[in-house]
């Protein structure tokens, strides 16, 4: 059993506009000093067996090509294997 | 390390990247003449920015020019081809400005962002002129309907244009939907926006008055499509991998509702000496274009900007294109206001410059001078190309392959067939399913939309008067007659805005072609441009501004020549307004106009047969003035209930659009002397299907007769299904069936 986790984020150049919302509602709220925001998504994955060779090449790609827009969002991969 | 002038003095020979920059090495060798020294980093940036074809239209402009010499006079245009956008006078001290834009390669690279920011860059053109924006309309082309990457592009382009244009809160009143292989890999995205304003509101891009001060304001700019306007406007897309795709631009369509307010507020108060919006080439655009149309010159303090990334470089930052962002001139005394303005509404703002006496185009960074041109050599006095061009070997003998001996139907079942199946092919489908997603009616004052011939806008909402717009573009014509394939763009829009009552005062375009630097295509360009330029002095409306987007090709395939054509028209009150569907079983159904035997390039060949060959039909354009006159006159005195354009697909698709409009049918005779298939299905311009009731009648008739505009009784309305008599009849359900599944079966769910 591996567990994977694929952190998406906009990349750093493009523009976040919900990131820039929750910025302002930060300091409105009392929060002050926050210098920015940037709002991703992470996705966690079960899968059964180790997650190597072929599989994580795989993963790999589908992270790139199907859980983020390679145009504007870059994507970080772990794998954790579960005893 | 920072390049600076002094630097670019004392190390003349210093290697530059003109070449990765897409420059040629005769216009590298120009740029040194003209500065005499090598440029610095940031200069060799603005240049090679501004001279691109995207912003310099350096391959189009020798024939751009015909737009100028050959307008015809009218009273009409206020501010005419030059500016962001030509303004329009439509009566009661009201102006229109409008103006239709390409974003078609950063669509294909990211379909949402690209189309959303197409949308948005035209509407601070708007903005810009002064004028309030109205509404948007998207003539779009995909590849063929069932392709894998139409499902890919389509849904993004249209979720890009209604998310952006609903949530500024702008209808999306119509445009086009067409596909065809061409386009696969190469979609065409064009937007269009109208607006409204005073005539004592226009306001021009100028810097003008020394001492004045330049404001950069809006969203913060970061490093989005640096390179963008150059790399991604002028190359070719090959079959890169990922890797290579360079970055975009995205939109924050809230920032850009409070730009527009904040924008109209300083110009209304008084406050603006000059302004320019940032699209293509961003700050290095706007900073050239208002020096070189001011009086002086301008410096520019690079390190004042305000930026999202701070890591960006200073050629970074002269090349990013960061949307919603706008560039006012201020006076210094009036400087204090326009910036506690500007701050009510959220907006961020920052003096990055002034006007001053030098002459010359002057940017600092830190201290240092990194920029020192003369304006006018970065924003106008770009090259020109003569490109070479030819007639292609194979015009010929497309023409000469006539869609004669295609079989044809020769019975009334098959007539009936041949209707159901046209009915729901992709161009003639009902494109419900992309028209839905967008705001048609928001803001209250949409009177048409889609599908309506034409989109409708209420302008004055005490006396009614308001614009119509249509966009038209027959590629398949342009392939086999670029010269009247472009008159017949114009001609078809020109109609469009006619039936809905309306009186045709000007228009825009946007050139979407191959590679220049192919002079097979360069002839159809150059066509294309001769032939709208006539047709607009033949009509007398002149175009007051427009937009080419070459290098539209994937591989060695160009797409369909697509001249697409706007006709902005005015009408003194939208209460007069022509439907397209009648009302009421009973009423007359009248054909307008001459029907020949005219299939090359129709739908009929295109879907049926997969045939494009021949001569396009004949177009007329005395005849259409004739038919649009008749038109706009029934509108005003009451005398006809509803009008539609025959165009794509023939009478008999005239007719079912109708009839499903209104779910009452029709039933039609074939007129005395007549091939029932020709009168059906063929493309013949300069035609209208009429719809009057009785009690008019013989006044229409009159109408006509006085006009010399050929005019036959087709029959009457009413059952629910539409039959022409002696061949066939379809009911409504099954048409609507037909016409309705096709879009949703590829795309929803």
């Amino acid at each position: 059993m591996a567990r994977v986790v694929v952190d998406v984020m906009l990349k750093p150049e493009i523009l976040d506009p919900q990131g820039r919302a929750v910025q302002g509602a930060l300091g409105r709220l009392g929060l002050s000093g926050v210098a920015d925001v940037r709002q991703g998504k992470q996705f966690v994955i079960q899968v059964d067996g180790d997650l190597t060779g072929d599989r994580l090449a795989l993963m790999h790609k589908l992270a790139e090509e199907l859980l983020s827009n390679p145009v504007i969002e870059n994507y970080s991969l772990t794998v954790e294997a579960d005893a | 390390m920072t390049d600076t002038v002094s630097a670019a003095q004392a190390n003349p020979d210093a290697s530059q990247p003109f070449a990765e920059l897409g420059l040629k090495p005769d216009e590298y060798e120009r740029i040194r003449e003209i500065l005499g020294r090598r440029p610095t980093s940031s200069e060799l940036a603005m240049y090679s920015v501004m001279w691109s074809e995207h912003c310099s239209y350096k391959s189009s402009k020798v024939h751009l020019r015909q737009f100028g010499e050959k307008a015809p006079k009218t009273d009409a245009l206020l501010v005419g081809i030059g500016e962001n956008a030509g303004v329009v006078d439509i009566g009661d001290g009201w102006a229109v400005t409008f103006k239709v834009e390409s974003h078609n390669h950063p669509s294909y690279v990211e379909p949402y962002q690209g189309a959303a920011t197409g949308v948005g860059g035209i509407v601070r053109d708007i903005i810009s002129m002064g004028a309030r924006p109205l509404a948007v309309m998207d003539p779009l082309r995909f590849g063929p309907l069932d392709a894998p990457d139409t499902r890919r592009v389509l849904p993004g382009i249209v979720s890009g244009i209604g998310g952006y244009g609903n949530c500024l809160g702008l209808p999306n009143i119509g445009g086009e939907v067409v596909f065809d292989a061409t386009y696969l890999g190469n979609p065409l995205v064009n937007a269009l926006c109208v607006g409204s304003m005073r005539h004592e509101d226009i306001h021009l891009a100028s810097a003008k008055g020394i001492g004045n001060l330049v404001v950069l304001y809006g969203a913060r700019t970061g490093g989005d499509g640096i390179g963008g306007v150059s790399v991604l406007a002028s190359e070719t897309f090959d079959a890169d991998g990922p890797a290579k795709r360079p970055s975009v631009q995205v939109g924050d369509p809230f920032m850009e509702k409070l730009l527009i307010e904040a924008t109209l507020e300083v110009l209304h108060a008084g406050l603006v000496e000059g302004i320019q919006d940032l699209g293509g080439a961003g700050i290095s655009c706007a900073t050239s274009e208002l020096a070189s149309n001011g009086d002086g010159g301008m410096n520019v303090w690079l390190d004042r900007v305000l930026l999202r990334d701070q890591t960006l470089s200073p050629e970074e930052i002269l090349m990013s294109e960061s949307q919603e962002r706008m560039c006012a001139i201020v006076t210094p005394a009036k400087l204090d206001e326009f910036m506690a303005l500007i701050k009510k509404w959220d907006v961020e703002a920052v003096v990055i410059g002034e006007v001053n006496a030098s002459g010359r185009l002057t940017v600092d960074w830190h201290g240092e001078q990194i920029v020192d041109v003369p304006p006018r050599s970065v924003a106008h006095d770009g090259p020109v190309y003569e490109r070479p061009y030819h007639r292609p070997s194979w015009q010929d003998s497309l023409q000469a392959d006539t869609p004669d001996s295609l079989p044809r139907p020769t019975d009334g079942e098959q007539l009936r067939a041949t209707l159901i199946n046209l009915i729901g092919a992709p161009n003639l489908a009902s494109k419900a399913w992309i028209t839905d997603q967008y705001d048609r009616y928001v803001l209250g004052n949409t009177v048409l939309a889609q599908p309506e011939d034409a989109g409708m806008i209420r302008v004055d909402e005490t006396t009614g008067r308001g614009v119509a717009i249509s966009t038209d573009c027959n590629g398949r014509y342009a392939k086999l007659d670029p010269y009247n394939g472009a008159k017949l763009a114009l001609a078809e829009s020109y109609r469009n805005v006619s039936v809905a009552g309306a009186k045709p005062l000007a228009v825009t375009n946007c050139l979407n072609f191959g590679s220049p630097e192919d002079p097979e295509v360069m002839w159809q360009f150059s066509e294309a441009c001769r032939g709208l330029a006539d047709g607009c002095l033949e009509l007398g409306v002149p175009v007051t501004g427009g937009n080419v987007s070459f290098y539209n090709q994937t591989g060695d395939t160009a797409i369909l020549p697509t001249p697409v054509v706007g006709v902005l028209a005015v009408i003194d009150n939208v209460d007069k307004r022509t439907p397209m569907a009648w009302s009421a079983p009973g009423q007359i159904v009248y054909l307008l106009g001459d029907t020949r035997d005219e299939f090359a390039g129709s739908e009929w060949a295109h879907h049926v047969h997969g045939h494009l060959g021949g001569l396009p039909p004949v177009v007329d354009l005395q005849r259409e003035r004739v038919l649009s006159e008749v038109l706009v006159a029934a509108s005003l005195s009451g005398t006809i209930a509803a009008a539609h354009d025959i165009s794509d697909g023939g009478i008999a698709i005239t007719l079912t659009e109708m009839a499903m409009k209104s779910g009452i049918g029709v039933k039609a005779s074939v007129p005395a002397g007549f091939d029932p298939f020709v009168f059906c299905f063929a493309e013949s311009t300069g035609r209208a299907i009429a719809v009057v009731t009785a009690a008019h009648e013989s006044v229409f008739i009159a109408s006509c007769s006085t006009a010399g505009l050929p005019v036959t009784r087709l029959g009457e309305t009413g059952g629910d299904a539409v039959e022409i008599v002696g061949q066939f009849s379809a009911s409504i359900t099954e048409l609507r069936r037909s016409h309705e599944a096709t879009i949703p079966a590829i795309f929803a769910n």
